[in-house]
């Protein structure tokens, strides 16, 4: 199948038939699937839902070479293929946030994003917030928090701190709670999360990154 | 009460008192983070759903799409010759007719029945080599069904022509009905009579980590990895369907992403993941997607209760009477509980009746306290409503009918209770009686405040088993069956061991939640992990104490009670005591290591040891959008000695979002039409966010010394946190703009409908 990568950043790469989108996958792959230029009329070029296509993905700085399906999502490879699992599926259709990772620094749902799509950016996980083995300000300040208790939407919730605090280093408390209402808990840690992040905050001001 | 530890070698003697209560403790208590904080936080904790296990194969389950439905046919074909496909179970297959849920007259289904009783019913399964291509398959196989009508709406299930869950109907056993004394008297007898129906909604658990489970066969020994809140009651459960000895299944349970009561019992995906396992001969992972999680893993069902109280002009209650009902969905449990009716309140004359129905619904399974939160719900509106009539603070009146005594369990009394604490302490520490005394703005925006107590009816299961083992250097190895769901049970064992044998809580590794490994803890759920496992870790580790302070006297030539231990090392009492580091006895080099095995001491006999609490909420109501904001929470809790103030106060809080969800915001809808959910998604099915919750939220812990609950002083407090938690918030709401929510979830068209018809009414 043929595929031809293009240059424009929030363009998926490798172009899919809507029909072939929606013949294999839930909804939330056809949100992401409609994510491109609007105005966009050039006909896609039609990749089989599992006909495996080549993909270069840069995760924590690493570079992989891999061959994934179309409609696998940058969760799936991630987890899957790249062992990866400290980013959670938690519904797998952009509505918990607990698969949130960073792309280009900014928080994104892993599950909404194609492994096709993630192509030529940056893409930045949980465990790539770690300082070797040791824990990251945001990550401290979690633990410091006690800021969950089954842990499951932790890593999510960390990544969604950390892409606010990379834009909005010292953000009021109104803002973390509209900037990390797009992270579920189902265990209720939300009032320690409010004070990790600020502690986080707090903590990264001498130079955390 | 009987001296329950013991060591293998300790050759009889020591160890053979009830410790005495703890005074001051050094860790215990402390705001300390969690032992296991650094592979949560990492991303490293490996849960349930992260396993891999080296040609392990992904199952998928084919499900019934209708509320009720006799599978005619199966088409298997078509799915056989997908890519990746190892292989195909059905109600056919060899090993496959396993009954499931026990009736009184025998299994009322088996685990693929064609008799299909609600959506989402299991009809048959795959395995493939990744979870896609088991899923694409599922979804070829071809399924025959013949719909037959339904009922959904519990409200019309008991009419004479309605659709029949059962054979029998849609009555699960009789009403059964629960007397006190004589409430007609009770309500002759009262000044002010109060009588409200309440609804309450289907709320769903959906932990954040599906319902998943990995199963390996090694010969005719069973490994399961499962996400559940109890090994051993999975590992009973699943030795029963598969007719294997106990001995030979293992069940693991290590990280799990929350439970809230929907992973006690055995899931047929756990079952199907063996069956699967056994016949292709590989691992095979079983995990549900989060739309078939509100469909077969439980609900917390809604209640429909009618209540009537009375009192005296003194706030004195004489008479409560009432009748609760709701559904358990279609197949046998519990929907409702009147314990409170019964027991929260001093009340002579009581009498309550409760009806469980049948449905074409997914079952229900205990959610955080069933049955509570909507009784208290009902009650503590009604106790309000109370308070207003005879114009009396809430508080004040709640305080007049405060008990010491079980009514409902023969007056036994309570081992403490600080009931009447939390509700002062609370009101002054939440500035009640100024916020109360603030005029009512004039606006659109309205604010209220309301208070409800609350109390839990279970004391926990009497039995553990617990190991301690010190190693010749000094590291310790905690060793104990519980789970833990995230409320951060292994950090406060580990805590208890800290107290007792004076190391530090970094040097303690916990070995937990594994039948293999690990001896028995029931299942973490009802409040009781705390309280059962740490008494029992207690034992464990005073009796390791016992045999390093004996081998200290011998190498030092002193009289065991001139020792004690601190810091990792034995130390000798007096000024300059000397200090012998655990790893320099040299009689604990020689063993390796010393063991002590601790069992829970068995309940004070005659009495009861319960948990308490008092919630204060402030909320601000939009009397334009019938938008309600909880602005801030107090919560007032007895669950008796505080082990880790940092993991009390999350869960105490995580008990309020939850109430927060149950009072505003979360409601399974199912389509009358069809009997399918329709909200069966956390877009459609809300959980509160980060921006639902308090954005201020106080935990108060009352402390009663308890000394006589266990050897520790806890009391459970998961349930309780969470119990009064949206009653209090129902309670701001009529505070804030004079109508009473009723109905819950008070969502903003509710809201709004209830002010318009105020308005009316003038
Ligand atoms: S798993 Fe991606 S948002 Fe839920
Ligand atoms: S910590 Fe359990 S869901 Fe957030």
């Amino acid at each position: 199948m043929a595929r031809k990568p293009r240059d424009n950043e929030h363009t998926c790469p490798h172009g899919v038939s809507r029909r072939g989108f929606l013949g294999s996958l839930g909804a939330g792959a056809v949100a992401a699937a409609t994510l491109g230029r609007p105005g966009e009329t050039a006909p896609p070029e039609v990749a089989d839902a599992v006909e495996p296509s080549k993909v270069t993905l840069l995760v924590n700085g690493r570079r992989h070479r891999l061959l994934v399906e179309p409609r696998w999502t940058l969760l799936h490879v991630l987890r899957e293929r790249l062992g990866l699992t400290g980013s959670k599926p938690g519904c797998e259709r952009g509505e918990c946030g607990a698969c949130t990772v960073l792309i280009d620094g900014v928080p994104r749902y892993a599950c909404l994003t194609l492994a096709l799509e993630a192509e030529g950016h940056e893409v930045t996980t949980i465990e790539g917030l770690m300082r070797g083995e040791e824990l990251g300000p945001t990550q401290q300040a979690f633990a410091a928090e006690d800021a969950f208790q089954c842990g499951y939407c932790t890593p999510g919730q960390i990544m969604a701190a950390e892409g606010l605090l990379r834009a909005k280093p010292a953000p009021t408390v109104a803002e973390i709670r509209l900037g990390m209402s797009g992270n579920l808990c189902r265990c209720g840690a939300y009032p320690h999360i409010v004070k990790a992040v600020r502690r986080a905050a707090e903590a990264r001001k001498g130079g955390g990154r | 009460m009987s001296p329950v530890c013991f060591a293998p070698d300790s050759g009889g003697g020591g160890g053979a008192s009830t410790p005495a209560p703890w005074g001051e403790t050094k860790v215990v208590g402390a705001r300390l983070p969690r032992v296991d904080a650094y592979e949560r936080v990492s991303g490293s904790a490996v849960y349930t759903l992260d396993l891999q296990l080296p040609g392990m194969l992904h199952a998928a389950i084919v499900r019934c799409p209708h509320a009720h439905a006799r599978v005619k046919r199966i088409d298997t074909a078509k799915a056989e010759t997908m890519p990746g496909v190892r292989g195909v179970l059905t109600g056919e297959s060899p090993g496959a007719a396993i009954p499931w849920y026990q009736g009184r007259e025998g299994p009322l289904s088996l685990l693929f029945d064609p008799h299909c009783r609600h959506e989402g019913e299991e009809v048959a399964a795959v395995a493939a080599d990744t979870a896609l291509q088991a899923h694409d398959a599922a979804r070829a196989v071809v399924v025959e069904y013949e719909e037959l009508p339904f009922v959904v709406d519990p409200d019309k299930a008991l009419a004479p022509d309605a659709p029949k869950v059962h054979d029998w109907g849609n009555l699960l056993g009789q009403p059964r009905v629960t007397t006190r004394g004589d409430v007609a008297a009770g309500f002759a007898a009262a000044d002010a009579v109060v009588e409200m129906t309440f609804r309450t909604p289907v709320q769903m658990h959906t932990p954040m980590e599906v319902h998943v489970s990995v199963a390996q066969w090694d010969g005719d020994r069973l490994t399961v990895w499962d996400s559940t809140q109890g090994v051993y009651a999975i590992r009973e459960a699943l030795a029963g369907a598969l007719k294997l000895p106990l001995a030979s299944v293992r069940v693991v349970g290590h990280y799990m992403g929350g439970g809230f009561g929907s992973k006690l019992e055995l899931g047929k995906y756990t079952v199907i993941a063996a069956l699967l396992a056994r016949r292709l001969g590989r691992p095979v992972k079983a995990a549900l997607t989060r739309e078939e999680t509100f469909l077969v893993a439980g609900n917390r069902p809604s209640n429909v209760i009618t209540l009537k109280a009375g009192a005296k002009r003194d706030g004195a209650l004489t008479a409560l009477e009432a009748r609760l009902s709701g559904p358990v969905g279609a197949y046998p449990t519990s929907a409702v509980s009147a314990y409170q009716i019964g027991d929260l309140y001093t009340c002579p004359n009581v009498k309550f009746e409760t009806t469980n129905i049948l449905i074409h619904a997914g079952k229900a399974r205990p959610f955080r306290a069933p049955g509570f939160p909507s009784c208290n719900w009902a009650l503590e509106q009604v106790v309000d409503t109370l308070a207003e009539k005879l114009g009396l603070d809430p508080v004040e009146l709640r305080l007049k009918n405060i008990p010491t005594v079980s009514q409902l369990n023969d007056n036994a009394p309570y081992t403490s209770t600080g009931l009447a604490r939390c509700l002062t302490e609370g009101a002054v520490a939440f500035g009640w009686t100024e916020a109360r005394r603030r005029p009512k703005t004039a606006g659109h925006l309205r604010r209220g405040v309301g208070v409800a107590a609350g109390m839990w009816g279970y004391g926990g299961d009497p039995n553990a088993t617990a190991i301690v083992t010190l190693y010749a250097d000094g590291s310790v190895n905690l060793n104990t069956g519980a789970s833990d769901l995230g409320t951060g049970t292994k950090t406060v064992l580990a805590m208890v061991v800290a107290e007792e044998l004076g190391v530090a809580p970094d040097r303690i590794q916990v070995e937990h939640a594994d039948t293999a490994t690990t001896k028995f803890a029931p299942s973490s759920g009802g409040s009781q992990t705390v309280l059962v496992n740490s008494p029992a870790v207690r034992a464990a580790a005073i009796e390791v104490k016992r045999q390093v302070l004996e081998i200290a006297a011998r190498q030092l030539d002193k009289p065991v009670g001139d020792l004690a231990v601190a810091d990792g090392a034995v130390v000798v009492a007096g000024a300059g005591g000397k200090r012998v580091p655990f790893s320099e006895l040299k009689g604990l080099g020689e063993r390796r290591m010393l063991v002590g095995v601790g069992m829970r001491h068995p309940h004070p006999e005659g009495k009861l040891a319960l948990p308490f609490a008092a919630q204060f909420a402030e909320v601000e109501v939009d009397t334009r959008s019938g938008a309600v904001r909880v602005l801030r929470v107090l919560a007032a809790q007895d669950s008796g000695r505080v082990m880790n103030r940092l993991t009390f106060n999350n869960q105490v809080f995580g008990g309020v979002v939850q109430g927060l969800g149950f009072a505003l915001t979360e409601e399974r809808v199912l389509d009358r039409a069809t009997g399918k959910m329709v909200n069966a998604n956390w877009h459609d099915y809300k959980v509160p966010t980060m921006l639902d919750s308090p954005a201020e939220a106080e935990c108060l812990p009352i402390d009663p010394h308890d000394t006589e609950c266990n050897t520790v002083g806890a009391k459970g407090l998961g349930e309780p946190a969470h119990i009064p938690a949206a009653t209090a918030i129902a309670n701001a709401i009529h505070d804030a703009v004079g109508v009473r929510p009723l109905e819950a979830p008070v969502t903003p068209a509710r809201l709004v409908a209830l002010l318009a018809a105020q308005e009316r009414k003038g």
